[in-house]
């Protein structure tokens, strides 16, 4: 079972609010849910829409096809008609839109009236829809009244009542209304609420408030804002300190600032604000100080698509900031990973002292999957070396950037000692004062860039998927690994061998792993959200193998299975 | 107690000899002796510039950053540990130019911090430009026919944006300057002291004595009221033949720390986490 639900309509109209309900229903029946959210750059009006994909097998791309379109506008009959799957049923309320239909899978829902019947206002339409939709998919309607009377508790009895009399006349109208069984049915199913429905920017900051989260700071910016939404909405419980900063360039420095003094920080942007950041960047390596950012990444060059998703500030990163200093790069593509890598993110900081970024996408920071487990007690919370006043000889001065073979200097925190610190900018002498010397240049650049080293022996090898030998090598990077996954099976079932290298992992590259996937027999194609393979390009530089073929999307949408496997070309 | 002596540091100075801010780091020893302060509970943050070396001259924790960046590294310091007593350094250019967005803010917050501006009105550090305190008309490699835009006037700014501590201090007059340090250190709040700063190789207008013979102290008159915010807005504009220093204007709104629950009871740093206390929120997203 594999069926698709989208919703269309203008921001405003509730789409979320319909797509959340079918959502829930569905995961506490143990289905496997996945939305994608497709929206305008706008807080009233333009197309926009979910897509709520249930299957009864893991799911974390976007279908190809929809098998139930509910249009809430006219636009949305205009523009997502063709995306219907054959059979595919349109819901729409002919009586409120512009639009008709002869077609015997159009049905027209008068979600306005039913509405205004049962609770006098037009606000109840998405319950309404919700409940038609549910009878739609054959399935019972106790759970989703149980979801409305959760989602509207705040808001007291009477809403909760109206809500669950719109979903219930939604329901009873297609019941009484359908002649024949609806073309796909969701089977029936025990409640047994365990799996989780999170986004990709909820696992983030879940994963980073568990790690030791004490300080965020940042600046609104789609697609990062709801990482900082969901710590600000925690902070309280869990005494995290959040502070929005004037500007990206403020919450950087404040981060900095913050890990100076002990206490684990972090920011979140987009790669506009990013930019912003890149002097700091540098501050970070230079004075060695931990910093972990999270760059979820939409469509530019400059404000680009800002509600939109790409991959291609991948390069960015890895330069960004002037001068050699070491970083790492970090991309997770499932919460599961997202929470395991965060934490990395926070240990590999304070080991180091260098900072680390964690790159995201709009597909992934904003899409909802779903979620079998988060063990947190998997997590450990590795400050790295720092000194305490016993550690600390008397008779002399302790110095921030003593040699040392790994280039870690272990660390004080300001007033936790008797002994005080210098961090500088400037080139500095172990002391951590200013200096021009030719010679203490050359050994501290040295002692920096010795931790990328280290750095590199701590990066994770790329999944592959299957194991074992493929004539044709699907190769991508973060958001793009369920849709990768899927073309994979697609093509092992029509009797292509293919095989799937994911990296989450990326920077420092370790050549190394490559040579034990043994990629050399095999096509590699490469798959990226970017214009130019920003990856590809780089995998190459570092191992010397060529990349057969690059499949490229730069529309602002998210890749869907099909788009891959169509795009793959014949070869020799 | 700490004495002179414990802030002693063996790095040597890198400014020109008769510079202006040997005397700012004569009396910001002298307020930190006074005061009791420990060394290694006091950080400086600095930014670029020639005053921003000033920390180095100390034996104290030092954050040398970024130009203009100060007020936010700060800033997250004292909210990491507001127990540290944190001051920023910098000169016009660092504060009023580079950084004057995290001015505003850093005002707007009321992060208990001590802001010390060594204001030369010209740019010393990259040899002699014009900067946002330079005076209309003001001569230099960059405005060769003079500085086109009227000087800054950083206190006015303050004042405006209810700094809750506003104060001048001059190089020329060490006891005062510690004085005003001391103040800006013990108020609770964000405390600005813009300090009059000559600059013996690139600004040879507002010299020592161009400075002495100008300079009076408010404190001098007794009527006057530093809580009176429409006073300090006339004592502020006050320029030319006669120029003030001391505190123009305080005020005692809370400050952000002690608005922050998070931190009531000890400070950031000192607080542990436990990774499995987390597992209770997964419930929300079944």
């Amino acid at each position: 079972m594999d069926i698709t639900i989208r919703i269309g309509g203008e921001a405003g109209q509730g789409i979320q609010s319909i797509s959340s309900i079918i959502a829930k229903t569905f995961v506490r029946h143990d289905y496997y849910v996945f939305i994608n959210q497709d929206f305008a750059s706008r807080i009233r009006g333009g197309h926009n829409f979910d897509q709520v994909r249930i299957s009864n097998a893991p799911v974390q791309a976007v279908a190809d096809k929809v098998h139930i379109l509910i249009a809430l506008d006219e636009e949305t009959t205009r523009q997502d008609i063709d995306c219907l799957a054959d059979k595919g049923v349109l819901l729409f309320d002919g009586e409120a839109i512009g639009f008709s239909s002869e077609n015997s899978n159009h049905f027209s829902i008068p979600f306005g009236r039913i509405a205004s019947e049962i609770a006098k206002s037009k606000i109840m339409i998405n319950s309404v829809a919700t409940g038609a939709a549910i009878a739609f998919l054959d399935f019972e309607l106790q759970p989703v009244l149980d979801c409305l009377q959760e989602q509207f508790q705040q808001k007291g009895s009477e809403t909760i009542e109206k809500n669950q009399k719109s979903a219930s006349a939604g329901y009873d109208f297609v019941r009484r209304n359908l002649k024949e069984n609806p073309p796909f049915r969701v089977p029936s199913a025990k409640s047994v609420r365990q799996k989780m429905l999170l986004t990709g920017s909820q696992a983030m900051a879940l994963g980073a408030m568990a790690s030791g989260l004490k300080f965020y700071s940042g600046y609104p910016m789609s697609p990062a804002t709801s990482i900082m939404e969901f710590i600000s909405s925690q902070a309280a419980r869990y005494n995290i300190i959040l502070e929005q900063a004037e500007d990206e360039i403020a919450a950087i420095n404040m981060v900095i600032g913050a890990n100076f003094a002990g206490a684990r920080a972090m920011t979140a942007t987009s790669g506009g604000g990013f930019c912003l950041m890149a002097e700091a960047l540098s501050l970070a390596g230079m004075t060695e100080t931990p910093a972990v950012i999270v760059v979820a990444q939409r469509p530019g060059p400059s404000t680009g698509l800002p509600t939109r998703t790409e991959q291609a500030d991948l390069n960015f990163v890895m330069h960004a900031g002037h001068g050699d200093f070491p970083r790492a790069i970090l991309a997770p593509s499932y919460p599961e990973q997202a929470l395991y890598l965060m934490s990395k993110a926070f240990n590999l900081a304070d080991k180091y002292q260098t900072p680390i970024i964690v790159l995201g996408d709009q597909h992934f920071n904003d899409a909802y999957f779903t979620v079998d487990e988060l063990d947190f007690r998997d997590i450990t919370i590795d400050r790295g070396h720092i000194l305490s006043e016993q550690d600390l000889p008397s008779s002399t001065e302790y110095k921030r950037y003593a040699p040392s073979e790994s280039g870690i200097s272990p660390r004080i925190l300001p007033g936790h000692t008797k002994a005080v610190l210098y961090a500088d900018s400037d080139e500095h002498t172990e002391e951590g004062h200013i200096t021009e010397s030719a010679a203490v240049r050359k050994q501290m650049v040295c002692k920096r860039m010795q931790k990328l080293e280290g750095l590199r022996r701590e990066i994770n090898p790329p999944e592959i998927y299957p194991a074992g030998e493929a004539e044709l090598v699907l190769m991508g990077w973060g958001s793009t690994r369920g849709v990768i996954k899927e073309a994979v099976d697609k093509l092992n079932q029509n009797g292509t061998v293919a095989q799937m290298i994911h990296y989450s992992e990326l920077f420092p590259f370790n050549p190394q792993h490559v040579a034990a996937a043994d990629l050399r027999k095999a096509d590699i194609i490469a798959v990226e959200n970017n214009y130019s393979g920003q990856f590809a390009d780089f995998f190459s530089k570092a191992t010397g193998l060529s990349v057969d073929q690059k499949i490229l999307k730069y529309d602002g949408r998210p890749f869907t299975s099909r788009e891959i496997v169509d795009q793959i070309k014949d070869r020799k | 107690m700490a004495t002179l002596e414990d802030f002693h540091s063996d790095d040597p100075i890198a400014w020109c000899p008769g510079c202006g801010n040997f005397s700012i780091l004569k009396a910001l020893k002298q307020a930190l002796v006074d005061i009791e302060q420990q060394p290694h509970e006091l950080v400086i943050v600095s930014g670029i510039g020639q005053a921003p070396k000033t920390p180095h001259y100390l034996r104290c924790n030092c954050f040398n950053g970024l130009h203009g960046r100060t007020l936010p590294v700060a800033t997250g310091i004292k909210l990491a540990n507001h127990k540290l007593t944190v001051l920023a350094q910098g000169g016009d250019g660092d504060g009023y130019g580079e950084g004057g967005n995290h001015f505003l803010h850093a005002m707007r917050r009321n992060i208990n911090i001590t802001y010390l501006v060594h204001n030369n009105q010209v740019y010393g550090l990259t040899k002699g430009q014009t900067s946002p305190t330079s005076e209309y008309g003001f001569v230099t490699k960059t405005t060769p026919r003079g500085a086109l835009s009227p000087a800054l006037n950083p206190l006015l700014l303050a004042i405006a944006s209810d700094c809750s501590f506003v104060a001048r201090g001059f190089a020329g007059e060490i006891e005062h300057l510690a004085g005003l340090i001391k103040e800006g250190i013990r108020h609770k709040g964000f405390a600005l002291i813009d300090i009059l700063q000559p600059c013996v190789s690139f600004n040879r207008v507002n010299t020592f004595n161009w400075y002495s013979k100008r300079i009076y102290k408010i404190d001098a008159d007794s009527q006057y009221k530093a809580e009176d915010r429409l006073n300090a807005f006339q004592k502020a504009q006050e320029w030319g033949d006669k120029i003030p220093i001391g505190v123009f204007y305080r005020n005692q709104r809370p400050t952000l720390e002690e608005q922050i629950p998070a931190i009531a009871d000890q400070p950031l740093v000192m607080q542990q986490t436990d990774p499995g206390a987390f597992s209770e929120l997964l419930e929300t997203f079944k």
